[in-house]
């Protein structure tokens, strides 16, 4: 238990910090990129966790929860132009307060029709509720601003602590105290009647019933809430960016907010932080590098659905009893065996993708094939064939180290239950 | 006044009625169990009873008021509770939270999102000295879901008892066990159900004759004989319907 | 007038249309429990690899080719994605075909390219069948309307006359029983879920050439598949059937009328003043709206009767 605390604080600090171990000190200026990376990074994370309330804690899968982000976001650069004008003088940092509440009321008014659904009728109905806010965004003037969407400007002088914002690290503190604010509320949450009964909700809808409790009335509470947190983090998006349109509501985010939840873990309370970064770090390097990007996250998920549904905290997670037991260097030599295999699959996988988004698409775009710094002709026969190879062999080889692998994990977990 | 009351109540599902009109008084406190062939609707009257299914018609009191038109949440919230023939519990909490949350509703904790569980001190006292009862004591953090399946029974006899329920019902509680874990099961829902109203269907018929105050036979969705084990073990009607099955 | 006879036919086509691919969707979904998110991608497959298959073969092989190749690829799915999925939850296998959404969607795009493809309307079919007011009906509308009818018209006799049938039928609404009938469920699953992909794919070959043939094309199909099969109900073709026309019929008819809601009101003496979001809504045309109408629909008809129009289980 007190291990865990250390390493919130140590992720704290970091977090603090990052910007300036990166500070460019001959010239005095902040690494743009890496700031701009982990404010984003910081409204995913409060995305994704949020999230994760619906799907991991209460068993809902929605397909909506953008909505909830966007309509903070939205609310928050009209509250930024009323601010600036003089309308409604509020300091900048209650603004994500703000647009939390407008992801509650919305949230609540949806989930009101929701959750007295079950299972697949929930998902639906979110579908539906989703591309109706979404188009409604681009269609509509008032409010949305139609496909332009709405511009602010975050100069509104106004701040409890006498900033001016005017720089991105600025704002990137305004995300951290937020993104912990809100993280330490929803880790509360879990700690609460509700928050229990979600989970109990989730494993057994009957049962629930039968302790007394009306599951629906769970659900819609924790949808709810979820929509606040969800605004919150639109809100910050408003105030990063200045500007929100339709994106910020539509489907590909709710999308990304089920990826960084489900990849990260969604047993886990952390997880969804682990996969908001990791999911933003990859976005943010990998899709300048490649055009095929969404490929490996797809591949990367449904590798996860069907072997590790915990997802990555949830694996992690799986190794305490063998830690606990002191016998994690056992796996150190089964996991380099999975390693090298592994690594020639990634490889030849990436290897043909490459080649074949190449062929169709990137020679399209008059760009050249760079791979491990040498260009490579798409036409010839030699990288198609390393790549094949690499492939399958990976492949056949990873299987046959997985079942070995699976043994030696096996014995070391009965081992350590004894 | 009863405790519970089913007048010629009746459920059909779609044109085939299963149940067809049982009607059943139970005493406060009485010890009564339901038996019957396979199919008779045992489960299915249960089903009617906790409000899982809605009835065709007829009526169903519970002290007094009528339960048959209410959600399965408000009947227990009035004081009836069930287990399930399939174990039914939350099996990816602990023991301890599945006997924590079972206590909940009835200690007024409602759906309070502002206080945090590890300090409510009579609430977690409660759900210890629960689990110490039900002799889970050495189980306490283990997932619900990893348990051994006459733990799990017990877990589940726990938390149907947890909220303080004046009519308790259980479905096949003793189903798949042994002869001791049927005898120690026994011996925790004799312990656990002291003083309460116990509704019980059973297949074993030792443990009915040994626990029951009343039994009543179900056959084909209708009552063919109720009333103390010695009545109902002479029944003509009942030796037909089981042929030889009485026997011990 | 013209206009009204012109999108009748017009929202037929499409309706039918949209019947193919809600169809398949309604079986899968009916008896799996599984939302197949990855329906319409098919659907956007069937219309390359016809594409591809007619630059070679013509379009009438095409037409046989595409669909088979799109249901083998279903039966692959099945049997070795969804299958293992299946005992790690509903919400893992929602989650699957949701996962391959993108895949499909990436593949496509890395196979054929980012633009559109070329697929135009076999020659043959492309003549004005007739002239109605002056405006013209292609003759691949019908042909639209041949395939789509006898589509429907195959799949029930499929569903009423055969073994296999039966088998399907039965286990729309009551799959446990079919299991415990000892039937080889999981094969049944395998069959059904292939199926539902050939009709996808079918759909896709002749819907591929009606609308653009590009990556885009599964997003925008998808949405309004989804609305079509809840609102015609789980376990119901006829329901499906009849949903499928209605939105098809709404969304030809919305584009055509330059009304808005305000303009209907106006008569009655009802008048909206004042520059809010409310106004907005209330004033715009139909023909704008009509982007929005599917979901209203679908979210009215969860609320008010989940069990849809004419489905014999709860969604």
């Amino acid at each position: 238990m007190r291990s865990r605390w250390w390493l919130i604080l140590m992720l704290i600090v970091v977090a603090i910090a990052l910007p300036w171990c990166f500070y460019d000190w001959t010239h005095h200026r902040h690494a743009g990129f890496l700031i701009s990376m982990l404010s984003q990074m910081g409204m995913m994370v409060i995305l994704a966790l949020s999230y994760n309330m619906l799907l991991g804690q209460a068993g809902l899968f929605s397909l909506c929860h953008a909505t909830f982000f966007g309509i903070g976001g939205y609310a928050t650069v009209h509250l930024l132009n009323a601010a600036g004008s003089g309308d409604f003088p509020l300091p900048m940092e209650v603004m994500p307060l703000f647009a939390g509440l407008t992801g509650l009321a919305l949230a609540i008014l949806f989930g009101s029709m929701a959750t007295k659904q079950r299972a697949t009728a929930f998902a639906m109905i979110t579908l539906g509720i989703g591309e109706l806010m979404a188009t409604s965004a681009l269609m509509f003037h008032h409010f949305f601003g139609g496909e332009g969407g709405v511009t602010t400007n975050r100069m509104i002088d106004n701040s409890l602590f006498g900033l001016s914002y005017a720089s991105g690290l600025q704002v990137y503190y305004l995300i951290l105290v937020w993104t912990v604010i809100a993280t330490a509320l929803m880790y509360y949450l879990t700690l609460t009647p509700l928050g229990r009964m979600a989970n109990a909700t989730r494993d057994n809808f009957e049962r629930a019933q039968f302790i007394g409790y009306d599951p629906r009335m769970v659900r819609f509470l924790q949808f709810a809430l979820s929509g606040f947190f969800a605004g919150i983090g639109g809100g910050l998006y408003a105030i990063t960016y200045e500007i929100v349109t339709f994106d910020a509501l539509a489907a590909p985010l709710s999308a990304n907010a089920l990826l960084m939840a489900y990849i990260g873990g969604t047993t886990v309370f952390g997880g969804p932080i682990l996969g908001a970064i990791l999911i933003t770090l990859l976005q943010s390097g990998v899709s300048l590098l490649s055009n095929s990007w969404l490929v490996y996250v797809g591949v990367m998920f449904i590798a996860m659905v069907i072997f590790a549904p915990t997802g990555l905290a949830g694996i992690i997670k799986a190794h305490d009893p063998i830690r606990q037991a002191g016998r994690l260097g056992s796996l150190v030599v089964p996991y380099l065996r999975l390693a090298i295999p592994s690594l020639s699959l990634v490889l030849g996988f990436v290897g043909v993708a490459e080649l074949m988004s190449f062929l169709t698409i990137g020679a399209a775009q008059g760009r050249k094939l760079v791979l491990f710094g040498g260009p490579i002709d798409v036409h010839a026969t030699l990288p198609w064939a390393i790549s094949a190879g690499a492939l399958l062999v990976g492949g056949l080889w990873l299987r046959f180290e997985a079942a070995g692998f699976h043994r030696v994990w096996e014995s070391l977990t009965t081992e350590a239950r004894r | 006044m009863t405790a519970l009351s089913l007048r010629d109540v009746r459920k059909n599902f779609g044109a085939t009625e299963i149940i067809r009109g049982v009607t059943l008084d139970i005493a406060p406190g009485e010890r009564h169990c339901i038996i019957g062939p396979n199919g008779a609707g045992k489960t299915t009257c249960f089903n009617l009873i906790s409000g899982r299914f809605p009835i065709t018609s007829g009526e169903i009191l519970l002290n007094g008021e009528r339960i048959d038109t209410l959600p399965p949440h408000r009947i227990n919230r009035m004081g009836l509770s069930r287990s399930f023939q399939i174990t039914s519990i939350f099996h990816r909490l602990s023991v301890f939270e599945n006997l924590r949350c079972a206590l909940l509703w009835s200690r007024g904790y409602r759906y309070s999102f502002w206080s945090p569980l590890w300090r409510q001190r009579a609430l977690n006292e409660a759900a210890e000295g629960l689990l110490e009862e039900l002799n889970l004591g050495t189980r306490r953090n283990v997932l619900a879901g990893l348990l051994s399946y006459a733990e799990q029974r017990a877990l589940e006899v726990g938390m149907t008892i947890a909220g303080g329920a004046t009519v308790v019902l259980l479905d096949e509680p003793t189903a798949g066990m042994s002869n001791t874990e049927t005898d120690y099961a026994m011996a925790l829902i004799r312990r656990v159900t002291q003083g309460k109203t116990l509704l019980m269907v059973e297949h074993d018929m030792k443990v009915v004759f040994d626990l029951a105050d009343t039994i009543t036979v179900l056959v084909y969705g209708q009552v063919i004989a109720s009333g103390p084990p010695a009545e109902v073990r002479g029944s003509r009607a009942v030796q037909e319907a089981y042929l030889g099955a009485l026997d011990g | 007038m013209e206009t009204v006879l012109i999108s009748v036919l017009n929202g037929l086509v499409y309706g039918m249309l949209l019947f193919m691919l809600a169809s398949g969707l309604t079986l899968i979904f009916s008896m799996m429990g599984v939302l197949n998110f990855a329906h319409a991608s098919i659907y956007m497959l069937g219309a390359y690899l016809a594409f591809t298959a007619s630059q070679f073969l013509g379009f009438f092989p095409a037409l046989i080719i595409a669909p088979v190749v799109c249901g083998l690829i279903g039966a692959a799915i099945e049997i070795w994605g969804l299958r293992r999925v299946h005992h790690n939850g509903h919400i893992a296998e929602l989650l699957f075909t949701f996962g391959l959404v993108f895949i499909i969607q990436r593949l496509v795009q890395m196979t054929w390219g980012m633009l559109p493809m070329a697929y135009r309307v076999p020659p043959v079919l492309d003549f004005p069948l007739f002239s109605l007011y002056g405006v013209n009906f292609p003759a691949y509308r019908a042909f639209m309307l041949l395939v789509s009818g006898a589509m429907l018209l195959g799949t029930w006799l499929l569903l009423k006359k055969t073994r296999v049938g039966l088998i399907i039928q039965a286990a729309l609404t009551h799959p446990n029983m079919v299991s415990a009938l000892g039937h080889n469920v999981p094969r049944v699953f395998t069959i059904v879920f292939a199926g539902g992909c050939l009709l996808a794919g079918l759909a896709g070959v002749i819907g591929g050439n009606y609308q653009t043939t590009e990556p885009g094309m599964a997003d925008s199909m998808g949405p309004i598949v989804f609305v079509v099969v809840v609102f015609g109900g789980l376990g119901s073709l006829a329901g499906c059937v009849v949903a499928s026309i209605i939105m098809g019929m709404i969304q030809t008819f919305a584009v055509v009328i330059d009304y808005s809601i305000s303009d209907i009101l106006r008569p009655l003496g009802v008048v909206f003043t004042g520059d809010t979001l409310f106004t907005e809504i209330l004033t715009v045309p139909v023909a704008r709206i009509g982007a929005l109408l599917p979901f209203v629909m679908m979210v009215t008809i969860l609320f008010f009767r989940p069990r849809g129009l004419l489905g014999t289980r709860d969604t």
